[in-house]
Formats: C-alpha cells, sequence, structure tokens
C-alpha cells in the first residue's frame, strides 16, 4: 500500500487540491511517522498542534477555492529559521528555550503559500559540520544504512536533520541552508534533492547567520521537482536583507521537464582528485553520459582556483562567524551562566553555550582578523574568493551553461567515524560544494546512484547566477536516468 | 597645518617653550528620524528601551538596513566641510565585547569613509583665522547606556541609543591651544547647525569630542599623544586641553616620557585620569561587514544636495561685509548662530527703509544679545521682535532719541510695554530728543554761566568739552541732541 507519507510533494498537492485527501490528515500522517522515528532525532522540536491548526485553516482556504501555491503541504523547518512563537535553537545550548517574537522571511513566505509547519529540524550547531554530528540536541542518524549492517550512518550537515526527515518521509519537504555545502552534501547522502540558490536569491532575514557572505536558504525535496516547487516559495526579494536581490522569481516547476538538447555542460578538471574513489569517478562519468544522451554537448573545462577554494572557505566562513557569534553574550536573552563581572559573565556563558567545533571556528575567525594576520589570512582569502568567481565567469562567458561535479568525494560515512582527531578531514567533505558559495552561484544535488554497500551518491550542477532554471532541467535529466534507488524498510519505526 | 610656532600660542615650561598640538574627533548624533540601520525612533528622553527594534537589540537572524536619510545628511555635512565625497564607501565592523554593544560590534567605516579631506576656516579671535583640515568623516552606530547605578549589585542596559547614527569628524592635527579647539568645535557645531545634520547639543550628547593632545618643541618632532575621551562641552574641551598639556609639560620636564594612553577630563578635579594604556588597547578585528553592500551613489545624488544645501556661515558672512558693508568682525559674531543671522536680515529689512546695517547689528550683538543671554536664550528666541530693533535703529538715525534714550527704550521693550511699537513708546512718553536749539541754547548758558572755571579749564583743554555735554544731557533729561548740544557748545566756548 501506498501511504500518504510517499507521495511526492507535488502528488500530495494535488490530492490535496482534488479533495482526495485534507491538509489534516496529511498532517496526521505525517504526525504520526515522526512520532514513529524519534529514533533518527531529526526533529529537535515537534509541533503537531501548530501543524494540526495550520492544516485545518488550509482546509478551509482549500474548501473556499483559497488555496496557496502549497496549501496543506507539511513542510520540516531546519531549526536555524526563527519562528514566531516557536523555540529556534541553532542546535546550540546558548539558544536553549529562545522563542523569537518573529517569523524568518522565508518561512513566512512557506506559509503565504499555505505551507503546514510540522517542526523544528535538527542540524550541527550553528550549521557548522558536515555529519550533524555537532547538534547540542545530539546527532542525527540517517535512515539510510549499509547494506548488511546497523551501523549508525549520519545524514550528512549542517541540513541533516533536514535531509533524514525528508528521506525517511517525515515531511515533504524541508528548508535547509548552505554556507558551503550544507544542503547539497546532506542532500546526496540520503538520496534527496537539495539546491542552494544564488546568494541573493532567498532573504537571509530571521536565519540565524553563520557567514553572512556565504549563507543562502534553500529546499529539500524527493524529486527535483518537489525542490523546484518550494524554492519557488521561498525566493524573492526582502527590503529588509539588502544583500537580497530584487529580480522576479521565475516559475521553477515549469523548467522541470525542460529539454537540454544543445546546452553546453561544463567537466572541470580540477575536480579530479587524486584518490578519489572509483565509484565517485564512475558516477561522474555515467552523469556525463546521461546528459549526453539527453543532448547536452560535454566539454572540458578548467576552474583553475579550485584547490584553493576549501582553505580559503576556512578563513572566511569563521571570521564572518566569529563576529556574528558575537551578540551570543548571555546579555539579552538565551543561556546565561553567571559570573564574578562582566568578562567572567561572557566567558563562563559563551564556554557553556557553544560546543567545541563552534568554539574552534571562533577562534580561527578572530585570529584570522587580528591586527597583523588580517592580510595574511583574510584579505588573502578574499583575494582568493575573487579568483575562484573569475573562474567560474571565464568558463560561462565561454558558452557553458552549467558544469557537473560530483556532490561529495564519498558517500554516507558512520557516526563517530570523522572528524575526532582531525577536524579537516571533516572539512574535506565540503571539498565539491565550497567553491559555489565562495562564487555566490546556484548549486544543485541530486541523486544519481549507489555506493558499493549501497549508499545514495548525488551530483552536483552548477550554474550561472539566477540560472536555477537550467539546474532544475538538467538535474530532472539525471533524476529520470538514475536507476531508482529504495530506502531500506523503515527500521527506525 | 602650521609649520611656524606662533610664539603667543605657545606654553611657557621651567626649561623653555613648549607647543601643544591638537587634533580632534568629534562624534555628531545625525539629526534623522530613525537610527542608522533600523526603524526605530531616534528621540531623546524616552523611557529606557522604549526606541528598541530587533534589529537594536541584535536578536538572532537580524540585518541592518541603512537609512538614507542618515547617508544624505553625512554627504551634506562633507559639502559643507568643503570635503571629498566618496560616491562608494564600505561598512566594516568593530569588534568588542560591551553590554550595551549588542551586536558584539559597532558598525562603523574604517578604510572607505564616506566622506574624505576637507577644510574648516575658524575664526580665533577677531584679527585671527585659522584653516583647520579635516581628515575624514564616517557613519557610525552610537552604543547604547550601561546604568551601574540602579541596583546595588547589578548593571542594567538602555539600548535606546543604541544604533543611532553619529558621524565622526575628525580632524587635523592643526590646532595649537586651547582657544583654537575651542573655536574650532564652535565653528563645526556652526556649520552642522546651518545644515541641520546635527543639532549641536552637547549637554544631550548630540555633540561629544574625543580630544588627542601632545606636546613638542617650538617647530620639533611631533610628541606622543594622549587621547581625550569624550568631552561634553567647549568649556570643558579648553580646560581638558590646557591640564592635559601641562601634564605632558611637566612629564617631559622632568625626563619622563608620555605613554600613549586613552585618557578622561575630571572637570571636578580638573585633571585628566589614565582610562586604558596602548598595551591595554582592544584588538578590533574591523573588517567589510558582509550584511551590507558598499554604499555607493552618483555625482548627481551629490549634486543634487548641494544644491539644496542652506546658505553656509562663511558664504552668509562674505554677503554680510559685501551688501551690508559690516566689519569682517561684526558679520563674524552674527552668523556663528544662524537664527541671529536671520533676526539680522530681518530687522534691517524690516519695512520699506534700508536703515544702517552697522547700527543694527550694533545692537542686535550689543544690548539685545545681553538680555539674551542674561535670560539663557539666543537673541532670536527673547520676544524682541526684529521689527522693534529696526524701530529703535530708524529713532536714532533719524534723530529722533539719543542713543542713551534708546537703551531706556529697550528696557521698557524688555519689561513693561513687550509688543509696544518703539515709535509709538517714544511718543506716548514724551522721549523725544530736544533738537530745538533754543531750547538747548538755555540750558548751555545756564552751565557756562554757573562754572565759569570749568570753562577756563575747557578753553585750555577742549578735551573737557565732554563734561559740559554730560552737564547739559543731565539738565534736559537726556532729551537734548547730543550732536546739537555739541556744537553749540564748541560755539558758545569757542573751541
Amino acid at each position: 500500500m501506498t501511504e500518504l507519507t510517499d507521495l511526492s510533494l507535488a502528488d500530495a498537492r494535488r490530492a490535496l487540491l482534488n479533495k482526495e485527501v485534507s491538509a489534516v490528515d496529511l498532517a496526521k500522517a505525517q504526525i504520526a511517522a515522526i512520532e514513529q522515528a524519534r529514533a533518527l532525532n531529526a526533529f529537535i522540536k515537534e509541533t503537531p498542534e501548530v501543524a494540526l491548526a495550520m492544516a485545518a485553516d488550509s482546509d478551509a482556504r482549500i474548501a473556499r477555492g483559497e488555496a496557496g501555491p502549497l496549501e496543506g503541504v507539511p513542510l520540516g523547518i531546519k531549526d536555524l529559521y526563527c519562528t514566531a512563537g516557536v523555540q529556534t535553537t541553532a542546535a546550540s545550548h546558548i539558544l536553549e528555550g529562545f522563542t523569537p517574537a518573529y517569523e524568518s522571511t522565508v518561512s513566512a513566505n512557506l506559509w503565504r503559500d499555505g505551507a503546514v509547519m510540522l517542526g523544528k529540524l535538527n542540524l550541527d550547531e550553528f550549521a557548522m559540520g558536515s555529519s550533524n554530528e555537532t547538534s547540542y540536541f545530539g546527532p542525527v542518524i540517517s535512515p539510510w544504512r549499509r547494506v548488511g549492517s546497523d551501523a549508525a550512518l549520519v545524514p550528512g550537515g549542517s541540513s541533516g536533520g533536514s535531509a533524514a526527515a525528508v528521506a525517511a518521509r517525515l515531511c515533504f519537504g524541508a528548508t535547509a541552508t548552505d554556507t558551503g555545502g550544507s544542503i547539497r552534501q546532506p542532500a546526496a547522502f540520503t538520496g534527496t534533492v537539495g539546491i542552494k540558490p544564488t546568494y541573493g536569491r532567498c532573504s537571509r532575514w530571521g536565519i540565524v547567520a553563520f557567514a553572512s557572505s556565504l549563507d543562502q536558504a534553500g529546499p529539500i525535496a524527493r524529486t527535483v521537482r518537489d525542490a523546484a516547487i518550494l524554492l519557488r516559495s521561498m525566493a524573492g526579494h526582502d527590503p529588509k536583507d539588502t544583500t537580497s536581490v530584487d529580480l522576479p522569481v521565475p516559475d521553477y516547476e515549469a523548467a522541470v521537464g525542460r529539454s537540454i538538447k544543445g546546452m553546453k555542460i561544463g567537466i572541470p578538471k580540477e575536480y579530479r582528485l587524486d584518490g578519489m574513489p572509483a565509484e565517485i569517478e564512475s558516477l561522474w562519468s555515467q552523469g556525463v553520459e546521461w546528459l549526453k544522451a539527453a543532448g547536452a554537448t560535454i566539454v572540458d573545462i578548467s576552474l583553475p582556483h579550485t584547490r584553493y577554494a576549501l582553505p580559503a572557505y576556512y578563513i572566511v566562513a569563521p571570521a564572518e562567524a566569529s563576529s556574528n557569534l558575537a551578540r551570543y553574550d548571555g546579555v539579552r536573552f538565551g543561556l546565561r551562566v553567571p559570573g564574578k563581572d562582566i568578562a567572567d559573565m561572557y566567558e563562563s556563558t559563551r564556554a557553556a553555550g557553544f560546543g567545541k567545533e563552534v568554539r574552534r571556528r571562533i577562534l580561527i575567525g578572530t585570529y584570522v582578523l587580528s591586527a597583523g594576520y588580517y592580510d595574511a589570512y583574510y584579505v588573502r582569502a578574499q583575494k582568493i574568493r575573487t579568483l575562484i568567481k573569475g573562474d567560474f565567469e571565464s568558463a560561462f562567458a565561454a558558452g557553458v551553461d552549467a558544469i557537473l561535479t560530483p556532490a561529495t568525494p564519498s558517500a554516507a560515512f558512520g557516526v563517530g567515524e570523522k572528524g575526532s582527531a582531525d577536524p579537516v578531514e571533516m572539512y574535506l567533505n565540503d571539498i565539491f560544494t565550497v567553491t559555489v558559495n565562495m562564487a555566490g552561484l546556484p548549486g544543485i544535488a541530486v541523486p544519481a546512484g549507489t555506493s558499493s554497500e549501497g549508499l545514495p551518491l548525488g551530483l552536483q550542477l552548477i550554474g550561472r547566477a539566477f540560472d536555477e532554471e537550467t539546474l532544475f532541467a538538467a538535474a530532472e535529466v539525471i533524476e529520470q536516468s538514475a536507476p531508482k534507488v529504495s530506502l531500506p524498510a523503515r527500521w527506525w519505526a | 597645518m602650521n609649520t611656524h610656532a606662533n610664539p603667543s600660542k605657545l606654553i611657557k615650561g621651567a626649561t623653555g617653550d613648549w607647543e601643544v598640538v591638537i587634533g580632534m574627533e568629534i562624534h555628531a548624533q545625525v539629526t534623522s528620524r530613525s537610527k542608522l540601520f533600523s526603524g526605530a525612533s531616534t528621540t531623546f528622553g524616552e523611557e529606557p528601551n522604549a526606541n528598541v527594534s530587533l534589529v537594536d537589540a541584535a536578536m538572532p537572524g537580524m540585518l541592518p538596513v541603512i537609512n538614507e536619510e542618515c547617508v544624505a545628511q553625512a554627504v551634506r555635512t562633507g559639502l559643507g566641510l568643503e570635503a571629498k565625497i566618496n560616491l562608494r564607501s564600505v561598512f566594516d565592523r568593530k569588534n568588542y565585547f560591551y553590554p550595551d554593544l549588542p551586536q558584539g560590534y559597532q558598525i562603523s567605516q574604517y578604510k572607505s569613509p564616506i566622506v574624505g579631506e576637507g577644510v574648516v576656516l575658524v575664526d580665533v579671535s577677531p584679527t585671527e583665522q585659522i584653516e583647520v583640515g579635516i581628515e575624514r568623516l564616517h557613519l557610525e552606530q552610537d552604543a547604547g547606556k550601561s546604568l551601574h547605578d540602579q541596583s546595588a549589585t547589578d548593571s542594567f542596559v538602555d539600548l535606546n541609543r543604541s544604533g543611532v547614527a553619529l558621524m565622526e569628524i575628525v580632524s587635523k592635527p592643526d590646532m595649537r591651544s586651547s582657544d583654537e579647539a575651542r573655536a574650532y568645535v564652535s565653528k563645526l557645531r556652526t556649520i552642522l547647525r546651518y545644515i541641520g545634520s546635527c543639532d549641536g547639543n552637547m549637554e544631550q550628547g548630540s555633540l561629544r569630542a574625543d580630544v588627542n593632545v601632545s606636546v613638542r618643541r617650538p617647530g620639533g618632532p611631533l610628541g606622543t599623544r594622549c587621547e581625550i575621551k569624550n568631552v561634553n562641552s567647549i568649556r570643558f574641551i579648553g580646560q581638558a586641553i590646557e591640564v592635559e598639556a601641562r601634564r605632558q609639560i611637566a612629564i617631559l620636564e622632568d625626563g619622563g616620557k608620555i605613554d600613549q594612553e586613552t585618557r578622561l577630563f575630571d572637570p571636578g578635579r580638573g585633571e585628566t585620569r589614565s582610562m586604558r594604556s596602548k598595551e591595554e588597547a582592544h584588538d578590533y578585528r574591523y573588517f567589510p561587514d558582509p550584511d551590507l553592500l558598499p554604499l555607493e551613489f552618483d555625482q548627481g545624488y551629490v549634486d543634487r544636495l548641494a544644491a539644496e544645501l542652506p546658505e553656509l556661515p562663511d558664504a552668509k558672512k562674505a554677503r554680510f561685509i559685501k551688501d551690508y558693508g559690516l566689519p569682517p568682525y561684526d558679520a563674524g559674531v552674527l552668523v556663528a548662530d544662524k537664527e541671529t543671522a536671520d533676526y539680522f536680515e530681518a530687522a534691517v529689512q524690516h519695512g520699506d527703509a534700508r536703515r544702517d546695517a552697522k547700527l543694527v547689528a550694533n545692537w542686535i550683538t550689543g544690548d539685545v544679545a545681553a538680555f539674551a543671554n542674561s535670560i539663557g536664550l539666543s537673541v532670536a528666541q527673547t520676544h524682541i521682535k526684529p521689527a522693534q530693533v529696526a524701530g529703535i535703529v530708524d529713532l536714532i538715525s533719524d534723530g529722533t532719541i539719543s542713543g542713551k534714550i534708546a537703551k531706556d527704550l529697550l528696557a521698557i521693550i524688555v519689561g513693561e510695554e513687550k509688543d509696544g511699537d518703539p515709535r509709538a513708546i517714544v511718543e506716548a512718553r514724551g522721549m523725544k530728543q530736544v533738537t530745538d536749539a533754543g531750547a538747548i541754547a538755555g540750558a548751555v548758558d545756564a552751565i557756562i554761566a554757573a562754572n565759569p572755571d570749568k570753562v577756563a579749564q575747557a578753553q585750555a583743554k577742549p578735551s573737557m568739552l565732554g563734561w559740559f555735554v554730560g552737564q547739559v544731557m543731565k539738565e534736559t533729561g537726556g532729551k537734548a541732541n547730543p550732536q546739537a548740544v555739541n556744537e553749540l557748545l564748541k560755539a558758545k566756548l569757542g573751541i
């Protein structure tokens, strides 16, 4: 029997509009699925009452013929988005119990269009991590398992809760954010679709900031079409975020299924890493063949500064984070640990409130901005950023429409397996994704196959600024060409 | 920069002369309805934390949005300082922890300010004008206020000021005395008030000065400077410079050296005290604020603002000199306050007649200003109307009353007849001066007859004439026309 929760977002929406199912029933089905899936730890806060109330409102609007584009569709919200009246933690102890009085622009856009909130999804603390293991509220466990193994796997990060919840059918889609790969890497690890739109496409207002010049909101969904539907609602200009761009939001769904015949797809040689697993290599080649078969032209391109992207990213992002996180000082909201004087209060609060990875990045960021080091680190990293942007601009200027790369250097790994001794081991997860944030471009991760252990693997498409439509079109070709991979039986229920 | 030390400005030390070198950073609160990056009100004196938006309180996920009026005010001010307007400037974050700084950083402009180099002409005395160079002007956020006196154990924070726009106006080290420094601040305040970009109210903290002071041997290399923070009156700026210069001279003359540090002026004790040394200075970790795009506008925008600027003090002064024939000093005094300058023009131009502008200026800057000062108001704020001043001047000019009677007339307008028409008062009270030669002659003859010894003296020494004039005036109750008295006395005494 096909359960309601197995529907795609597009199909659920159709069923709702055709009154085959009520929004309340759909919400109840998701609430039940969430309750059964607590072993995954995907949610920091479940909001069933909110969901049922919103669903009832949706049913009323559907009955009146006033349905919005997402009317009655239950979604999960990454707990980095401030939600009015609902605790927002950024998965950090320092914000535990913080309930904003305001709604982020992007989530407000979703509610405007009729979506229903199921709860707040787990993530790496302040979105800093690639495995969802840095959350104060515990790691998220991937619904995927290696063939023949019960070992707990990570869903990727930082949007691990979003990816796991979407993959496990706990919601029809989820909001996520991507600073260096936080949408695309967990999407690739969980066999879902995740798009990081162009910087400026979605408002950052009301989303807890990690690295302002890199952060961007985007959806994770089970299909390319679902991601396109969600992004259309999420995107748009916001006068409250001066880095958001005042451009019309296209009908992204209309791009899904559009032909890619004659499109030029670039294959950057610098993404072919030494020691890259053969299965990643062959996945990539397979993707090339699929796109070629759909009529695209494949061209080899060079993005010569790629290898500097990760180190530069780990200067820029912590620098901005060290400043963005200064406001968590125990004075106005969140955790306060009393001290003998103000400095002692700051130190005690921040020592107790921030986890190890967050503290590490604050320290790195503070260091690279310090007098005497600023030019050597921050200024150089910004120069590298300009060069990386230039690499992409040259490729696009030469007529390339999109660039195909692997999404991650490997499939998902085990909980506790990576990064405990050397954080760089964890940072390398973002090797294919950070360049896109550094250049402010859109990137989409789409499932393309499985690893030898039966785990999902994804490919990434990178597009021109504000040309998400091409990405949706090309990603759908891969989605349609790739073998269907089914999730293991609900071991968590 | 002045390269030659002016001997009259030097400070005498035990081992010789010293020259004090002063530069200033003025923080001027921008006149705007809302804050630099939020929509919260900037009204002064509200209940604590009444004017705080989510942005000002640095709630998670909040973003700054530039207030365009503050940008316009900074550009207008830059134009008033004859300064270079930078069409592209950048906001940076200045990072430090303090409870009244909710973001944990102040948004300021570090490497690329909105306004570059300019110059201010400063009248130090009726005969001395100096040029003070402007290094830059940038926009930044004000901090909130920590309240330590509300509880024995806790401090409280008032964020009403948090995020209010400030212009930091940095001068070059071009001042050489406390007089020059005070005159510079006065002039700057005048310019800001003319433009309307800052109300210049130092008591409310709308204008505060950080004063950099160093001393050196005349013509020698610059000494190590100390920065006296947050001085909030022009008088205190002068006092702070004097005591700080003497403190530094005493140290140097004892063979010591000056530590570069930040100091506070204590007006009660008349001394400066160390706040923090260079070693304790914060590392502010400035970097461009990634929440804000660079601030860019075109020359057309600047030109439009320039076209809308009011006449500024230097231009007005030049016009007063040219059009009204005022001496530069009088013109300078009048234009120091825009309302006073307007008052002057209204008085000169009142009615159809063009009257003696110098006489009008004398009355406004003299007796009327003295009255205004005595009740703590500016000239324009008093009940005395420009038309009344015009009336008084006209009565003097057409010989109806003497200058002395005019003072009595003003006293009547100040007191009993606040709205009175000067000519009507003179008529009603019989204050007209006597110009009838016959009436005056009687008094003159009587005085001459009664004082033969004085007559002899006056004939030997004509400056004695004044005594006779005084006696005649006394005799006539001050109403005699002094000119007529003078002439008649000269004739009768034969001098």
